[in-house]
């Protein structure tokens, strides 16, 4: 029942071509997390991605984690408390926990 | 994630099959499971496919992390009658894929179903194509039992997760002896959801769309559970 781009496909398309990359999924929320369990970002090499697993709040930090997880094919799992005053302010609907995890695609 | 691992994956949503993807948090050991039978998690794979829910669940002092794929839900429904137009449009804002099937071309017209996919065709010909499966609903709406009867037999030996049929309690019991007779099994019978709709007491054709989407509902997000 979601629109927007076709996340796991687009992963399996970069690797095919040649790109380094990761998929970070949303495994745990507590409070207003502002994505679902099991959203997925996808991230490739060169920092590139498509998809949320927060709504904007902590994308950045996940995707510089990712080049880690692409860079030495281990797994993470990060966890970030989402309570940034100016993401509130902007109106995500931020004040929660999330735990993601973060693999290589390969 | 290993490449051939979402490439299966990939290929079951392409083809409408569920599968969920086991994950042990966090050194992330993977298996892609699309039959949950015999699997060590067996239940709580079974309870992701029927809820579409992702989630973690602990088992024998280890995490684990499920990612349910679950096909979009879709909606076949035979008649393009008055019911039917105000049922389309509310079961597509919910997320349903929405088919109408209806022979009769004075019914089945772009003008009165804009923007519907409608196949103006019997379903005898049209339900092969559209490969019902356990994440479709169908309802049996034209009161006509040469479009109705086989679709209603097509949708319950596919497995639909919600079958419906319109008509009174009286119309109800001489469709179940001609399915019956068809050869639908008692218990297919059973599953058939008739009269059709929730009974809130509705009374216009777009009060009786509300009252079969709610029912349709309460069978993707609560099965088991007959209401009332």
């Amino acid at each position: 029942m979601t629109a927007g781009p076709d996340l796991l496909s687009i992963a399996e398309e970069w690797v095919r071509a040649g790109r380094g990359v990761a998929l970070a999924t949303v495994v745990e929320t507590w409070g207003s997390a502002p994505r679902p369990v099991g959203s997925h970002l996808v991230i490739d090499g060169d920092g590139r991605f498509e998809g949320s697993v927060s709504g904007g709040c902590v994308e950045g930090a996940v995707v510089a984690e990712a080049a880690e997880v692409i860079a030495d094919g281990a797994p993470r799992v990060l966890e970030f408390g989402v309570a940034d005053e100016t993401a509130w302010r902007v109106g995500l609907s931020c004040g929660g926990r999330i735990r993601v995890f973060v693999e290589k695609v390969a | 994630m290993r490449l051939e691992l979402l490439a299966e994956l990939n290929a079951a949503r392409a083809s409408r099959r569920a599968a969920v993807v086991v994950t042990e948090l966090p050194g992330g050991a993977q298996r892609l499971v699309q039959n949950p039978a015999g699997d060590p998690l067996e239940a709580e794979i079974r309870a992701a496919i029927r809820s579409g829910r992702s989630g973690v669940v602990e088992a024998d002092g280890a995490r684990w992390f499920l990612t349910a794929h679950v096909p979009a839900p879709r909606m076949v429904v035979t008649g393009a009658v008055h019911i039917s137009q105000a049922l389309a449009p509310m079961a597509a804002a919910v997320g349903f894929e929405v088919t109408i099937v209806d022979p009769r071309t004075a019914f089945a017209t772009p003008e009165r179903f804009p923007g519907v996919d409608l196949r103006a065709e019997w379903p005898d010909v049209v339900l092969p194509d559209l490969a019902l499966d356990p994440f479709t609903a169908f309802a049996a709406l034209t009161h006509d039992p040469k479009i109705d009867d086989p679709a209603l037999k097509a949708a319950l030996d596919a497995g639909c997760f919600y079958v419906g049929a319109l008509g009174s309690r009286k119309t109800h019991a001489s469709r179940r002896v001609r399915l019956a007779a068809a050869g639908v099994s008692e218990d297919a019978l059973d599953r058939v959801r008739a009269p059709i709709g929730l009974p809130i007491g509705a009374a216009s054709p777009a009060e009786i769309a509300v009252s079969i989407l709610a029912e349709v509902i309460a069978a993707l997000r609560r099965p088991g559970e007959r209401i009332p």
